[in-house]
C-alpha cells in the first residue's frame, strides 16, 4: 500500500515491482537514475536499522543507470529489465566490488573478475545496488552467523530474517531494492522468503551457473532469484539462468519459458495440474499457523482447479543427517583455500617462527567464526580414512533413496507442496547457542538440494503472531516452469482475497538520515 | 636429514642375497596450449605468476572445465601402453595443505583412472627385452613451484622466505604407475633407466609432450624393496621422488639396493618413507614417513562432471596413433638391412632419426651409418655434445656421400669436407670448392706428376717391366704426395701400369 511509508514520489517507486518499473521505464514515464537513486535513497533511510546490505555501489549503480537513460533516449533496443537496479548477496563474486561471503576471512578482497551471473546482470544494464548480508559462506538460517553485524527482519526488528540469504529477502521486504540475487544450499533463498514474506527460488541443479559464487557445498549451491513476485522471480531467472561453459555442472539444455508459466500462472486457472502434499513435510514440529495457512493455501489449488493428492517420501527423514555429513565435506575442501596466502585475511603467528602452516593455521583461527569451524571439523572427520564410508558414503547413498522418492512422488503429482519453513521467523538469539535446533529450520528445503530439483517460496499470508510464512512448491529437475504456473497461480489467489500484496501489511520501519552503510565502509 | 654416515653393502654382494623389486611412477606434463581445467597457457619459462588466471589461482568462486586435449592425451597414452580406457570415470579431490596447491587440495583421479591394466615391452642395451606392467595410468594437475631463499641449499629448511611460482599450477599430468617389477635381478637399474626412457621416446612419438627431462617434463618416483629370493613376500619398500634423468634414475635404484641391503644385513627393518634424490652426490635421504597421519581425504570432486569417453573416440584415438618407437625401430631395422648390434648401437647413439633423416635425404643406409656412427659420433663424444646436437644436417651428411659416389672426392678427402661444415664453412659443396679439395682427375696434371715419378725411380720402372707389379705403389704414393692426395688413386695405378708398359 503506497503511502503507509515515508511518502514523496522516490518511495512510491520502491514500492513498485521490478515488471512494473520495467513497464515505466520502457514507457519512459521514469528514468534509471530516478529509480536507482530511489532505491538509494531508501538504503540510506532504512538500512541502519534493517542492515540488509554489507555493501552499496552508489556510484556503480548509478553509473549503469546513466548509461541506460542515455541509450534508452538514443533509441536503442534493451533487455527488458534494464535499469531495474538488483542487490547481490556477498557470497557472488563482484570484479571491483568487495565480496566477503559475510567472513572475517575475505575481509578487504576485491576480485579481479565477475561470476557469470552478473556478467549476465551487467550485459543486462541492471544497477547493482551493492551486496547483501549472510550468514558467514552461508552457513546458518538466521544471517546471525555473519562476521559483519546481523540483518533484522523488516516484519519486526528483533527477529531474524532467515538465512543464510537473510540480507537479500530484507533487502527486497523492506523495498531497499526490487530484486534480489540468493543462493540456496539447503534452504538460503526459500527460508529467508517465507519468513520475510517473499518469493525466493532455488532453480534445478545446474540451471543457473555456480561460476563466481563462492563454494560452500559444490554439489548442493544454487543461486536464483529472491523478490516480492512470482513474475519478477521469473524475469530474474531469465536473466541468470542458461548453460554456462565455465560451469562443468550447468545444463546444457535451454530454459522453459518462466515469464510464460508465470503469466499464465497468474490466471489462477490449475486445472488439471496434479499437487501432491509430501505428507513427510507436514506435521510434528510445524507450527499451527503454519500448518493453517498451509491448508488454506491447498484448498485454493483445489478451488483453482488442480487435483491435490497425498505423496510419501519415506527418505526425507533422513535427509537433514545426510545434507549435515555432505555439506560440511564438501564444505571443508572448498573452504581450504582461505590460508592467507593469496588473498585476503592474512595473520601472523603472535610468536614463534612465521611458516606458511603456522600463518594458514593462524589466518584460519582468526579469520572463520565458530559455526564455520564447527563445520569444517565436522567434515574433514567424515571424510577421514576409515570413516569415509560410514558418513560420506552412507550420506551419499541416503541422497540416491531421497531421488527415488521424489522420482517417485512426481509419478503420483507434477508440483509437490509443503511449507517452507516448520515456524515463522524466531527471535535474534533465540537459537544462536542450540545448533541442532537452527539447522531443524531447514527440515522442509533440504531436500529439494540433495535431488536437484527446483523449488519455490510464496508467502502464504501471516501466522498468528502476524509474522509471514511461506508456501513451498517443488517440481522435478528442468521443470522449473512448473513452479512458477503453480507460484503465480497461488499468489493471485492469495493476493485476491487479501486485496493486497502480503507485504502491504508489513510494519513502518524507522528512518535514519545517516547513511549506514557508503561505498566505503568496509573496504 | 640424518648426520649419521649411511652404510652401504656392495652392489654386486646386495644383489647376490637379496632379490630387488622396483616400481615406478613416471609423470608426464602434456603438451597441451591450455591447462588441466582453464584457459591459462602453458608456456615453459614465462615470468612467475603469467601464466595464470582466477581458476589456476584458485580464486573464490572458481570452477575448474577439463581439457578435452588432456583427457585425448592421457588416452592416447593408454592406448599406447596397452591399457583399457576407463568407460567412465572421475576425477577426485586430494586435500592436503601446501602454499604451492592454489585450492590447498589437488584435482587427481583416485580410485578411477582414464586407463589401467596394460603393459610395454622395454629393450635394454643388449637387445633383452623386459614387459612391464602397468597397473594405471591417470590425469591430475601439477602444482606451483617453491623458492625457498636465504638458505643455505634452496631447500626449505633455514631458508629467510619463500616464493610461488602458479605458471605451472594446473598443468596437466598424466601419471603412470607400474606394477612391481619382479625378476629383473641385478639388472634392475637398468630396466629402470631403460623403461623410463621407453615412456620418453613414447610420449614424444605421440606427440604428448615434448618429453624434456630437463625441464621436468619428465619425472619419476621410484620405489625399491627388497627381499630374500624371488619366493618370499615383497619387503618394505621406499619411494624415492623426483628423479629427473635416465642416469639418475639407474644411479637412485642402485644406491637403495645397496643402503636397504645395509639395513637388513644389519638385523634392521627399512622404514616405508619418500626419500630425497641428491644429484650431485648421488644418495638418497629419508623424507618424511609414511603413515597414518598422512590422510588426503580423498572424495569425487562435485565440481566435475564423470569422464566418459565414448567407444568410438577411443577407437578414433587408437586408429591415429603413431607408430610407437618399438615397432619402428624394427621396421628401419629390416629396410636398411642393419645387424641387431648395428640396430642397437644406433639406438643406444640415439642416431636413429638422424640415419633416418640422411637416408631420406637419398644417402644409401649404410653409408649413413658410417658416417653417423663414426666420424660423427667420434667428434661428439670429443666435444661432449649430444649426437643431435652437432652443427650439421642429415642433409648436409647425405650431400657429402653424394659427392664421394660421385667420385669427386675419395674418404679422406670427404672427412676435410666434414670437418669444413662442422667448423661453419658451409655445405659440403662450399667447403669442396672454398678448400679446393675436390679429386684431380685432369690426366694431363696427373700424368706429368707420374712421368715426374718414373725418371725419379728407374729402378721401379725395371723392376716392373720384368713382370713384378709389386714396386708399382712406390711409384703412386709419389704420384699421390705429389698431388697432396687429391688424385683418384684407382687412376694413378692405371695411368701408370700403363705407361710403364708404353715405355
Amino acid at each position: 500500500m503506497p503511502g503507509r511509508h515515508a511518502a514523496g514520489p522516490s518511495s512510491e517507486l520502491t514500492r513498485l515491482s521490478a515488471a512494473e518499473l520495467a513497464e515505466a521505464l520502457r514507457a519512459g514515464r521514469v528514468t534509471s537514475v530516478e529509480v536507482t537513486q530511489a532505491h538509494l535513497d531508501r538504503i540510506a533511510a532504512v538500512d541502519g536499522a534493517v542492515h540488509a546490505f554489507l555493501h552499496v555501489s552508489a556510484q556503480d549503480a548509478l553509473a549503469t543507470a546513466r548509461d541506460v537513460d542515455a541509450r534508452r533516449a538514443a533509441g536503442e533496443e534493451l533487455h527488458p529489465l534494464a535499469g531495474v537496479p538488483v542487490a547481490v548477496k556477498d557470497v557472488v563474486v563482484t570484479k571491483g566490488m568487495p565480496t566477503t561471503a559475510g567472513s572475517r576471512i575475505l575481509e578487504g578482497w576485491v576480485p579481479p573478475y565477475d561470476a557469470t551471473l552478473v556478467e549476465r546482470l551487467r550485459a543486462a544494464r541492471m544497477p547493482i545496488l551493492g551486496k547483501t548480508n549472510m550468514d558467514e559462506f552461508a552457513m546458518g538460517s538466521s544471517t546471525e552467523h555473519s562476521a559483519y553485524g546481523t540483518t533484522h527482519n523488516p516484519w519486526d526488528l528483533e527477529r531474524i530474517p532467515g538465512g543464510s540469504g537473510g540480507g537479500s529477502a530484507a533487502a527486497v521486504a523492506a523495498f531497499e531494492a526490487p530484486l534480489a540475487i540468493g543462493t540456496d544450499t539447503g534452504g538460503s533463498i526459500r527460508q529467508p522468503g517465507a519468513v520475510t514474506g517473499t518469493v525466493g527460488v532455488k532453480p534445478t541443479y545446474g540451471g543457473v551457473s555456480r561460476y563466481g559464487l563462492v563454494a560452500l557445498a559444490s554439489s548442493l549451491d544454487q543461486a536464483g532469484p529472491v523478490t516480492r513476485t512470482v513474475l519478477d522471480s521469473a524475469l530474474l531467472h531469465e536473466v541468470i539462468g542458461g548453460h554456462d561453459p565455465r560451469d562443468s555442472t550447468s545444463l546444457t539444455d535451454a530454459l522453459p519459458d518462466l515469464v510464460g508459466a508465470a503469466r499464465r500462472g497468474a490466471t489462477g486457472d490449475l486445472t488439471g495440474v496434479r499437487v501432491g502434499i509430501v505428507d513427510e513435510l507436514n506435521g510434528e514440529g510445524y507450527s499451527d499457523g503454519v500448518r493453517a495457512r498451509f491448508d488454506e493455501s491447498v484448498a485454493l489449488l483445489r478451488e483453482a482447479g488442480a487435483e491435490v493428492v497425498h505423496v510419501s517420501c519415506p527418505h526425507f527423514g533422513y535427509a537433514l543427517a545426510a545434507y549435515y555429513l555432505i555439506l560440511p565435506s564438501e564444505a571443508s575442501s572448498n573452504l581450504a583455500k582461505f590460508d592467507g596466502m593469496r588473498f585476503g585475511l592474512r595473520v601472523e603467528p603472535e610468536d614463534g617462527p612465521v611458516t606458511a602452516e603456522r600463518v594458514m593455521a593462524a589466518t584460519r583461527g582468526a579469520g572463520f567464526g565458530d559455526e564455520v569451524k564447527r563445520r569444517i571439523i565436522l567434515g574433514t572427520y567424515a571424510l577421514s580414512a576409515g570413516y569415509y564410508d560410514a558418513y560420506y558414503g552412507s550420506a551419499q547413498k541416503v541422497r540416491t533413496l531421497i531421488q527415488q522418492d521424489f522420482a517417485a512422488a512426481f509419478e503420483q503429482a507434477d508440483v509437490l507442496v509443503s511449507p517452507t519453513a516448520p515456524t515463522t521467523a524466531f527471535r535474534l538469539g533465540e537459537k544462536l547457542d542450540d545448533p541442532l535446533a537452527m539447522y531443524l529450520n531447514d527440515i522442509a528445503t533440504i531436500p529439494a538440494n540433495l535431488a536437484g530439483v527446483p523449488g519455490m517460496s510464496v508467502p502464504n499470508g501471516l501466522s498468528d503472531d502476524g509474522l509471514p510464512v511461506g508456501f513451498q512448491i517443488l517440481a522435478p529437475a528442468r521443470a522449473d516452469d512448473r513452479l512458477y504456473r503453480v507460484g503465480a497461480a497461488l499468489e493471485a489467489l492469495l493476493e485476491s482475497g487479501w486485496g493486497h500484496p502480503l507485504l502491504a501489511e508489513a510494519p513502518e520501519l524507522p528512518t535514519t538520515v545517516t547513511v549506514p552503510t557508503t561505498e566505503e565502509s568496509i573496504r | 636429514m640424518s648426520t649419521q654416515v649411511t652404510r652401504l653393502v656392495d652392489y654386486d654382494d646386495a644383489v647376490r642375497r637379496f632379490d630387488p623389486v622396483i616400481g615406478i611412477e613416471v609423470h608426464v606434463e602434456l603438451g597441451t596450449r591450455t591447462k588441466m581445467f582453464d584457459a591459462a597457457p602453458t608456456e615453459f619459462g614465462a615470468e612467475p605468476n603469467t601464466q595464470v588466471t582466477p581458476v589456476s589461482l584458485g580464486l573464490p568462486g572458481t570452477l575448474p572445465v577439463l581439457n578435452r586435449t588432456a583427457v585425448e592425451h592421457a588416452i592416447r597414452i593408454g592406448l599406447a601402453l596397452n591399457c583399457e580406457i576407463a568407460e567412465t570415470c572421475r576425477f577426485a579431490r586430494k586435500n592436503y595443505f601446501y602454499p604451492d596447491v592454489p585450492k590447498n587440495f589437488q584435482t587427481s583421479q583416485y580410485d578411477e583412472p582414464i586407463a589401467h591394466d596394460g603393459w610395454v615391452d622395454v629393450e635394454l642395451e643388449d637387445g633383452t627385452t623386459v614387459r612391464v606392467e602397468i597397473e594405471r595410468a591417470h590425469m591430475e594437475e601439477d602444482a606451483g613451484k617453491n623458492t625457498h631463499v636465504g638458505g643455505a641449499t634452496g631447500r626449505i629448511h633455514g631458508a629467510e622466505y619463500s616464493l610461488v611460482d602458479y605458471n605451472r599450477a594446473g598443468i596437466p599430468l598424466v601419471e603412470i604407475v607400474t606394477r612391481p617389477i619382479t625378476g629383473a635381478g641385478e639388472r634392475a637399474p637398468e630396466v629402470a633407466r631403460a623403461y623410463v626412457q621407453t615412456l620418453r621416446d613414447l610420449f614424444r612419438a605421440l606427440g604428448v609432450s615434448e618429453a624434456r627431462m630437463e625441464r621436468g617434463n619428465v619425472r619419476a618416483d621410484v620405489n625399491v624393496s627388497l627381499r630374500p629370493s624371488p619366493e618370499a613376500p615383497l619387503g618394505t619398500r621406499t619411494e624415492t621422488k623426483n628423479v629427473n634423468s635416465f642416469r639418475s634414475v639407474e644411479r637412485a635404484v642402485r644406491y637403495e639396493i645397496s643402503r636397504q641391503a645395509a639395513v637388513l644385513d644389519a638385523g634392521d627393518r627399512v622404514v616405508q618413507e619418500t626419500r630425497h634424490w641428491h644429484e650431485d652426490t648421488g644418495i638418497t635421504t629419508s623424507g618424511r614417513v609414511k603413515s597414518d597421519a598422512e590422510d588426503y581425504r580423498y572424495f569425487p570432486e562435485p565440481d566435475l562432471l564423470p569422464v566418459a569417453p565414448s567407444r568410438a573416440w577411443v577407437e578414433e584415438i587408437r586408429a591415429t596413433l603413431p607408430e610407437l618407437p618399438a615397432v619402428r625401430r624394427r621396421r628401419l631395422q629390416a629396410e636398411w638391412g642393419f645387424a641387431d648390434a648395428e640396430m642397437r648401437d644406433v639406438v643406444n647413439a640415439g642416431a636413429v632419426e638422424l640415419i633416418e633423416a640422411t637416408v631420406a635425404a637419398g644417402a644409401a643406409p649404410a653409408a649413413a651409418r658410417k658416417w653417423w656412427m663414426g666420424e660423427l659420433a667420434r667428434t661428439a663424444k670429443t666435444d661432449g655434445v649430444e649426437l643431435a646436437a652437432m652443427p650439421v644436417t642429415p642433409a648436409q651428411v647425405a650431400e657429402l656421400q653424394g659427392l664421394v659416389d660421385a667420385g669427386r672426392i675419395n674418404d679422406k678427402l670427404a672427412r676435410q669436407v666434414l670437418a669444413g661444415v662442422l667448423a661453419g664453412e658451409g655445405s659440403p659443396e662450399q667447403v669442396l670448392v672454398a678448400r679446393g679439395l675436390e679429386v684431380v682427375s685432369d690426366d694431363g696434371a696427373l700424368l706429368t706428376a707420374i712421368d715426374e715419378a718414373l725418371a725419379a725411380q728407374p729402378d721401379v720402372v725395371a723392376k716392373v717391366k720384368a713382370g713384378n707389379l709389386g714396386p708399382v705403389g712406390a711409384i703412386i704414393g709419389a704420384v699421390m704426395k705429389a698431388t697432396r692426395g687429391q688424385a683418384d688413386a684407382g687412376r694413378v695405378r692405371e695411368l701408370v701400369v700403363e705407361r710403364i708398359e708404353q715405355s
